[in-house]
């Protein structure tokens, strides 16, 4: 087993024929996953590396049957890309796209209120199921079939993380980037909820940094609700505060928000934090053994 | 993006919030003039900077007589300006806002922006006005006034009463109620229309003649939607910012400049955040967060170089990139050429991972370069705060 997506999912590529697109169309394809459709407005009937590319999501889901969607669309055009996706009957958006907007994405988060539709992200780097399916621009070689689930806001952050577990011989089930805006798709305790349910899934990496209250959130969700062990680092502890560190999400405001609250959160909520991000794959080791 | 209280009050203004006549002003003679204009009892010159703490540092000046109002434009431009938001070194003072001053009867607080859990746009209100929002948050929680609004159906009534009600506003005054509706209406139609980031009025103020007067305001923009808003843009104060952090931006380089002497690059927001964090376990401080990105090149590199060495505290440089899409031996090759053209003469560790990083590290090692390339990060980091100790 593995959490939202696995060997059958079937993708469609939003943005197919851009640079970033094409590319990572491709290298998805190469690592197993069904990548059965594209979509670029006006461009119909062409195809990238043999995936058929079709004008709106509608039309690729009617012929394709994809229910799941990947998205390179430009930030400017990505509200519309996800809102697109979920008027078709996509189930599982994943948006990769960095800086939209966060007025549009209030607006896409209030129009997706309610239905069935999960988005994941955006600014993300996606989601893999190892060794079955990579939805998402991580370099797959570094993930090997195992135990453990991995859910992060970051993504090279989460490659290290990810790195460590396969070399430790642990390897993972499914990683999930949720991604590094204000406002997101999917949250830790969703994710932390399917990874509880999961047979395959023995422990999870929980990976955050500073800005907002979600991790401290997911540890009264962990608290009560977990039984597996979790592993968390938390990036920005030297962070300043009141500066925006990259990520539209990652900044400490009036004093809220800082590394240090999240830790202790976690930590008192049972959570294996480790403050080396060095360590995160031996600290997943010793709490499996 | 933040902008000077001076154009958030022009954008309020435009948006019929309303707020004190007042002029942006930059020298001691445009004072005098603006002061002979303008006709109030009282005169109030404000200092304008990207900082909050103003009136505690002193950058507020008050006067009945408008002959004395050049002479306090004379201080404060120029003055450097230290408050708890600027850090120590203060920022230098080149614009000022004159305006008419208010009769007081009472200070209320009024902020807007995304609540990140509920994905809504949501004011905060509270009966504490002129104080610092966080210590009413800590001290009085029960002061502090939340109502989110809808994006679907935007800002109603019945969030307006919510909020007047809770803030007791009718029996404060009742005159300011419906300005107050109309107030909330304005605010949520300028974060929506001009994607702000942030609008804080503090003191939002109850005049003695029953109207209500936004007396600063502080407004923020997301940068992602800055391309919508051409004039927005016009707001930008280069003055205001870190030269090596504009400087950064022209290469697409997000970097942040910060108080230690290891200065590092990295590819990825939150792995360069967790090098800072393992420099400071390896017992150094991290001279700043610099993000080359997803994608780094030797372009990018090169100009990461180039700033990092700009800042004369650096003693030694770690590069941590993690090889995913990006192939470990074009970074190293990147890094080769880049430390060359640019002549490094610091230490320099060089943690490749990922992709192709054995053939990265092993360019390295042949390039005749004091550049050293390591596999492991906490090795890595060990070693540069080492040769950093050493070259003390």
């Amino acid at each position: 087993m593995s959490i939202l997506v696995n060997k059958n999912t079937r993708v469609v590529v939003q943005g197919i024929t851009g640079k970033e697109g094409s590319f990572h169309a491709t290298q998805c394809k190469a690592y197993g996953t069904q990548v059965v459709a594209g979509v670029t407005p006006g461009k119909a009937g062409q195809e990238v590396e043999g995936i058929p590319v079709f004008n709106t999501v509608r039309d690729a889901v009617k012929k394709t049957e994809a229910t799941t969607s990947l998205i390179f669309v430009p930030p400017p055009f990505a509200a519309d890309a996800i809102l697109e996706a979920a008027e078709a009957g996509i189930w599982l958006i994943i948006c990769i796209s960095e800086g939209i907007p966060v007025n549009d994405m209030v607006k896409v988060k209030r129009a997706l209120h309610g239905r069935a539709t999960r988005l994941i992200g955006p600014n993300c780097p996606g989601i893999i199921t190892a060794e079955e399916c990579k939805i998402g621009i991580m370099p797959g070689f570094i993930h090997k079939k195992g135990r453990v689930g991995v859910i992060s806001r970051s993504g090279t952050l989460t490659y290290e993380a990810v790195n460590q577990l396969t070399q430790l011989g642990l390897g993972e089930t499914t990683c999930v980037g949720i991604g590094g805006d204000p406002i997101i798709g999917t949250g830790y305790i969703d994710l932390l909820h399917m990874f509880e349910e999961d047979d395959e899934t023995e422990a999870v990496v929980m990976i955050g940094e500073i800005g907002g209250d979600a991790e401290e959130k997911a540890a009264a969700f962990i608290e009560k609700e977990m039984s597996k062990p979790v592993v968390s680092f938390i990036a920005g502890i030297t962070a300043p505060p009141g500066r925006r560190m990259g990520h539209a999400g990652a900044i400490i405001t009036g004093g809220k928000g800082t590394a240090a609250d999240k830790m202790a959160a976690l930590e008192s909520a049972g959570v294996t934090v480790v403050k080396n991000p060095a360590e995160i794959g031996v600290a997943v080791q010793s709490v499996l053994s | 993006m933040d902008i000077h209280e001076f154009q958030a009050k022009q954008l309020f203004a435009q948006f019929g919030i309303p707020v004190p006549k007042g002029k942006e002003i930059k020298n001691a003679r445009a004072a005098e003039k603006w002061a002979a204009a303008l006709e109030t009892s009282v005169y109030v010159v404000k200092a304008q900077i990207h900082a909050g703490g103003r009136g505690k540092a002193g950058g507020v000046k008050i006067t009945k007589n408008a002959e004395e109002v050049p002479g306090l434009a004379q201080e404060l431009i120029g003055k450097t300006l230290v408050t708890h938001q600027t850090g120590p070194k203060g920022r230098k003072v080149r614009r000022l806002l004159i305006e008419e001053g208010a009769g007081i009867a009472k200070e209320l607080y009024l902020s807007l922006l995304v609540d990140r859990d509920s994905g809504c746009p949501t004011f905060i209100a509270s009966t504490e006005g002129g104080m610092d929002i966080e210590e009413v948050a800590e001290q009085t929680p029960e002061k502090v006034l939340k109502e989110s609004i809808d994006p679907a159906v935007g800002f109603q009534a019945h969030n307006g009463r919510n909020l007047a009600f809770a803030l007791g506003l009718p029996d404060l005054e009742p005159a300011v109620v419906k300005p107050f509706f109309q107030m909330l209406d304005n605010l949520y139609r300028l974060f929506m229309e001009k994607n702000a980031a942030m609008l804080e009025i503090n003191p939002l103020v109850i005049t003695t003649d029953k109207r209500l007067v936004a007396l600063d305001g502080k407004v923020s923009f997301d940068d992602s939607a800055l391309y919508k808003h051409p004039d927005v843009q016009k707001f930008r104060d280069l003055h205001e910012e870190d030269p090596m952090e504009i400087e950064a931006g022209k290469h697409n380089l997000n970097y942040v400049k910060l108080d230690g002497d290891i200065g590092c690059m990295v590819n990825g927001a939150g792995l360069a955040m967790a090098t800072m964090d393992v420099i400071k376990l390896a017992g150094s401080e991290p001279a700043n967060f610099l993000d080359v990105g997803g994608g780094a090149t030797k372009e990018t590199v090169a100009a990461g170089f180039r700033i990092l060495l700009k800042d004369k505290k650096v003693k030694g440089i770690f590069i941590n990139i993690f090889g995913g899409i990006v192939r470990c031996e074009r970074i190293a090759h990147g890094v080769i050429e880049a430390a060359k053209e640019v002549g490094i003469k610091l230490p320099v560790v060089v943690r490749l991972q990922g992709t192709n990083a054995g053939e990265g590290r092993k360019l390295l090692a042949e390039s005749g370069l004091k550049v050293e390339g390591v596999a492991d990060l906490w090795e890595a980091a060990q070693r540069i705060v080492a040769l950093r100790k050493k070259k003390k």
